[in-house]
């Protein structure tokens, strides 16, 4: 029996536990109102075998093949990676390389398909009912279909299923905060397919083995959070739709873990340590297409948005579809617009070519004036404080910054550089319009990158080593070949000469011995 | 035999012992910072430096004959270790740190209408980075090659020249924002 305690009345006011956030101007109204709809089919497509966390996929074709729509092209390699599927039918034209979604546009191992423009269907996965599927089986379809963390970092979701091994598991808790400005294609895909998300959380819930589901919406979004409540009980008894305060960043896994539970993930600890796990709700809607259809992940929903786009929209696309197409399908370019951002303004990354393809965890195209960008010329920190009240992970960016910036990395690290997740929130309320979040993700490339070198330093001693015992061995068995054909000799010599002084019927025995 | 053998024994057993004690007896102090200079240096005995041997190499930096920068294949961070670790003695010489922070890794690459299979270069490579055989073209392992260059130096064609390993997305980071203020108004 438990008494009552002031524990529980600050359950009823989580709403706002989390510290720091920041209330940027959410812009959704741009592209809230368009409903999905389907892009046709693009002139060209190029699926990049690298468009998740971990090892890149092998591909499977070669150049001039033939591929049908979900044929697989790209395999999984080693445990932490995805497959990749061919978005339509078509003949593959290149097995290569080509400048990566990605801001240093640098290359990336991918296959480029020109489509047929039938759109036929190769073989679908196998049919599976959830209803009596084992976990494991379900697991092992939604790697079998490539679905990775579709909120944009990319994490190979069957993985993710799979912690039931390892960790007791209670809590499913689905992230449709979408806490980054503009973006809308979470809240427009709840609306129009509910139904559908909802059938996606009952079967990850049930390859979890959780009790408990909950969809995490922002309060911005009623429209999303009343058509979640309608179709809710599709996602099993236990589960519940949580209005959640509209604040950024709401949709950061561990904080919106602390604002739904209350409960607070330790430092670089996985959230299902605490037994609870978080999926986006678009990749509940992969997981019923794989399930139910056996359709593999090759198309998305993303919000086209910005001030720079003539007609802001919410698309299906296929994965694979060249940026620059998307655009123009959308009415083009307004005037020159400042930047062109993949994912959502506070973290999305610039690209500077159009050419590159969307990916699995592209959710959002936007093309920002230069009165959108906020880029403005730095002046020296005043110490307000204002970053540190903002930091949602309790941080001290100014501090942090001032170390990093006199090459301090590990003195950055010794105040939590790595607890930092990069969200921008302190870059955003600097009133000297320091680049403080460019700063971190400097750091920790910096520090990876180091670490990298030290390991490849240990690396070539290890080769070095190897090849000396090796040329050691080499020199040691000829130095015995050597001495045994020395033997060899002095006893052929022994013979000859015991044959020349007619003790003859005695070296055969001696030579047997 | 029996001779032979008591001889043989007797003559080993002697000479250890003089040299067991003449070892003792001669005994050459290392200074604990050689070791330590050698430890950051790669071990590959490369010879580019021009000493023989990183062991060589490292005792020269030591007493201040050689720079910090002696190292190519280390690079900065190899420099900046060296530093450290000696002190600012072994900068003089007029050796720049600066200078070297911007030719990154270098690695090999062999033109393969241009090898002739003489396996010169894959029996000098001092981590096994190039793979090959008589007669085959030869083929250079990116990740292991250290950039040495003992491979260019033998090479009967000039097939090997170094290039600077390529920026993988693997490899790639944010660049150090740069802050230069302007005087207020």
């Amino acid at each position: 029996m438990k008494l009552f305690s002031l524990s529980s009345l600050r359950r009823g006011a989580d709403m706002f536990s989390i510290r720091g956030g920041i209330h940027p101007e959410t812009n959704k109204y741009l592209s809230a109102k368009s409903p999905i709809e389907k892009m046709p089919m693009p002139s060209i497509i190029r699926v990049p075998l690298q468009q998740h966390i971990g090892a890149e996929a092998v591909p499977l074709v070669k150049r001039d093949d033939l591929v049908l729509k979900g044929q697989l092209i790209g395999k999984a390699r080693g445990p932490i990676s995805a497959n990749v599927h061919a978005p339509t039918s078509g003949r593959v034209i290149a097995v290569g390389h080509f400048t990566a979604p990605h801001p240093s546009g640098l290359p990336v191992a991918t296959i480029t398909i020109r489509p047929d423009g039938e759109d036929r269907w190769g073989p679908h996965l196998p049919r599976l009912r959830p209803e009596d599927a084992d976990p494991k089986d379900i697991a092992q379809r939604v790697m079998e279909a490539g679905i990775v963390g579709m909120g944009g970092a990319t994490f190979p979701a069957a993985v993710k299923l799979n912690l039931r091994e390892r960790y007791p598991l209670h809590t499913l808790i689905i992230n449709a905060a979408e806490c980054e400005p503009y973006l809308t294609c979470d809240d427009r895909l709840l609306r129009e397919r509910a139904e559908e998300v909802a059938d996606g959380i009952w079967i990850m819930a049930k390859a979890l083995g959780v009790e408990k589901v909950i969809v995490a919406i922002e309060s911005n979004k009623p429209d999303a959070i009343e058509a979640m409540r309608r179709h809710i009980l599709a996602a099993g008894p236990n589960a519940r739709v949580m209005r959640v305060p509209t604040l950024y960043p709401m949709g950061s896994e561990k904080h919106l873990v602390q604002t739904v539970t209350g409960l607070e993930t330790p430092a670089r600890a996985l959230t299902a340590e605490l037994g609870v796990v978080v999926h986006n709700a678009a990749t509940a809607h992969a997981v019923h297409k794989a399930v139910r259809y056996g359709e593999p992940l090759i198309s998305r929903v993303l919000t086209v948005s910005g001030h720079g786009i003539k007609r802001p929209a919410n698309i299906e696309v296929l994965i694979g579809t060249p940026v620059s197409e998307i655009i123009d399908h959308c009415g083009g370019l307004e005037g020159e617009p400042e930047r062109i951002l993949l994912g959502g303004p506070m973290m999305g990354l610039p690209i500077q070519s159009l050419r590159v393809p969307v990916i699995k965890g592209t959710n959002g195209i936007l093309a920002l004036q230069k009165t959108e960008s906020r880029q403005k010329a730095a002046m020296p920190c005043i110490r307000c404080g204002g970053c540190i009240k903002v930091c949602p992970c309790g941080l001290m960016p100014m501090e942090m910054h001032a170390r990093i910036r006199n090459d301090d990395l590990d003195g950055a690290v010794d105040i939590g550089l790595l607890d930092c997740i990069a969200c921008g929130s302190c870059s955003f309320n600097c009133p000297s319009n320091i680049q403080l979040v460019q700063g971190f993700n400097y750091a920790k490339g910096r520090l990876a990158f180091k670490q990298s070198q030290k390991h490849q330093q240990e690396e070539t001693k290890r080769l070095a080593d190897a090849r000396n015992i090796r040329q050691e061995a080499i020199a040691e068995a000829k130095r015995q070949a050597m001495a045994k054909r020395k033997a060899e000799m002095a006893e052929r010599k022994k013979a000859e000469a015991a044959a020349a002084s007619g003790a003859a019927p005695e070296t055969p025995k001696e030579a047997a011995e | 035999m029996i001779e032979a053998i008591a001889t043989m024994s007797a003559l080993g057993v002697g000479l250890g012992i003089v040299l067991g004690v003449a070892a003792r007896k001669f005994h050459v102090e290392t200074p604990p910072i050689v070791d330590e200079i050698e430890a950051a240096l790669p071990g590959t005995n490369c010879g580019q430096c021009g000493f023989a041997g990183c062991h060589a190499a490292a005792e020269a930096v030591a007493d201040g004959s050689a720079v910090a920068t002696v190292c190519p294949p280390g690079g900065r961070e190899v420099a900046l270790k060296l530093v450290e670790i000696a002190g600012p003695s072994c900068h003089a010489g007029g050796a720049d740190l600066a200078g070297q922070e911007d030719a990154g890794p270098m690695a090999a690459f062999i033109f393969e209408d241009h090898c002739t299979g003489c396996t010169k270069c894959y029996k000098r490579c001092p981590t096994d980075a190039i793979i090959g055989a008589a007669k085959q073209i030869h083929s250079v392992i990116f990740d292991a090659c250290i950039g040495c260059d003992a491979c260019v130096e033998v090479c009967p064609t000039e097939a090997i020249i170094m290039r600077s390993k390529p920026r993988t997305l693997r490899n790639w980071y944010w660049p150090k924002p740069e802050e230069h203020f302007e005087p207020a108004a």
